[in-house]
């Protein structure tokens, strides 16, 4: 007999959900290149005047890293539950919880990290001030993981739905407001020089809000979802 | 050891059972029966805790599945209907994944328990590219990765064929004389000594 290692579980998980990714890079690169065109699109649809572009681009660039999130959320739970994979996990010994987190996580890495590194290059594009780039990749470094464990308290909820796609963003959007108003709010005062630290430490805030009541709230949705 | 009592499922607004009082001692092999639709996956789950009942109570070695589900999830196993494998993966990274959440350290490594399906050759292949037989064979793997004392297998016989089915009852032979627990379902008739057999009619 030995024991039940939860890091270990918790490291199988994550390393198992990372190889997937690996495995399946197209729904990786997807949701990263809609977010792309998605900011794009707003210069050529609006105006490409610096001026104008400069305003807009806190929220363009936070709407768009918003809808690419939704984009792979169901990622998160969806093949696992058609597979039976979800079944097993749930009935393994590790708490549903760590495996919330642990995928959660992996869901991170995978779509919530690639926004950060591409999001200086598309501010640039929009003529963001350099002053407030940083505020741009502090904003996602702590708006990003709030999209993932709020997300997956929706996707854990639909999962069980046929077509449980649409509902999914009208769920999360919502919840997703905190998020966008100070993340936005926060690059727009940086590009004016204002001081941002309030808005950062909402962000902070919400992180581990987030991250201590997701996990719980998500393994009880899943366990209604697999009923 | 496993042991309900005024057990009862509904599906949507169905009754598809009522009033069911099991006893299954150390052993032994419980078989169920039923036409389609019966509730004999229902039943199923509901045994392995992934269902709530809508009645009744489950009592695995006397203690209520609800209230001890760390201890209970580390003695029971559940094949399903899906076999739970990752398709991009392959048939050795399913079961590693498989070995890593289990608590226990089995007798079999991955390897032996692949071979002992047949599946050698396909130990490093991706899953995608497996028959659903072979599929189904990865998945029966599981149970020899795990020290579980309760299988719950649904339909374990579909889609393999002969030499693997001689293999899955030999398995649930020498897991019945080590003293654990089956609960099964098949419309195959299991060649199986009496005394351990038991049956159960659902739907009547």
């Amino acid at each position: 007999m030995r024991y039940f290692s939860l890091s270990k579980a918790f490291m199988a998980i994550l390393s198992r959900d990372l190889l997937l990714a690996l495995r399946r890079r197209s729904e990786v690169v997807n949701p990263l290149l809609f977010f792309v065109i998605v900011v794009t699109l707003f210069p050529l649809a609006i105006s490409p005047s610096q001026a104008v572009l400069q305003t807009l681009a806190p929220g363009i660039i936070w709407v768009a890293a918003l809808l690419s999130t939704l984009l792979s959320l169901e990622r998160m739970f969806r093949s696992d539950f058609e597979d039976g994979s979800l079944e097993q996990l749930l009935l393994s010994p590790c708490p549903p919880t760590v495996v919330v987190l642990a995928k959660v996580l992996a869901h991170w890495l995978v779509s919530g990290l690639p926004l950060l590194l591409i999001a200086p290059l598309l501010g640039v594009f929009l003529a963001l001030p350099t002053a407030a780039i940083p505020t741009l990749l502090f904003t996602l470094a702590l708006g990003t993981p709030v999209l993932s464990l709020v997300g997956a308290i929706g996707v854990a909820l639909t999962v069980g739905l046929r077509r449980g796609g649409a509902l999914l963003s009208l769920l999360v959007l919502p919840l997703y407001l905190p998020v966008l108003i100070f993340a936005a709010n926060a690059v727009a005062a940086s590009a004016d020089g204002l001081a941002v630290t309030g808005q950062l430490y909402f962000l902070g805030g919400l992180l581990l809000l987030s991250c201590s009541l997701a996990p719980l709230a998500a393994a009880a949705a899943l366990k209604i979802s697999i009923h | 050891m496993l042991r309900t009592i005024d057990l009862g499922c509904e599906r949507g607004d169905r009754i598809l059972f009522s009033g069911l009082n099991l006893q299954l001692n150390a052993g032994e092999i419980l078989q169920i029966h039923g036409a389609n639709g019966c509730g004999k996956t229902t039943l199923l789950r509901t045994l392995c805790g992934l269902t709530r009942p809508a009645t009744g109570k489950i009592f695995w070695q006397d203690l209520d599945i609800r209230d001890d589900e760390s201890t209970f999830s580390e003695d029971v196993i559940h094949i399903g209907h899906h076999d739970g494998i990752k398709h991009e993966l392959s048939a050795a990274e399913n079961l590693h994944f498989a070995l890593a959440l289990s608590a226990t350290t089995p007798e079999f490594d991955v390897t032996q328990a692949l071979a002992h399906f047949g599946l050698t050759a396909q130990t490093h292949l991706p899953a995608y590219v497996l028959s659903a037989g072979q599929r189904r064979r990865v998945a029966l793997s599981r149970l020899l990765l795990n020290n579980a004392r309760l299988w719950v297998l649904d339909e374990p016989f579909t889609a393999l064929d002969k030499d693997s089915i001689g293999v899955m009852e030999d398995m649930l032979h020498q897991h019945a004389s080590k003293g654990g627990c089956v609960v099964i379902t098949s419309h195959h008739s299991i060649p199986l000594a009496p005394d351990i057999h038991r049956e159960l009619q659902l739907g009547t």
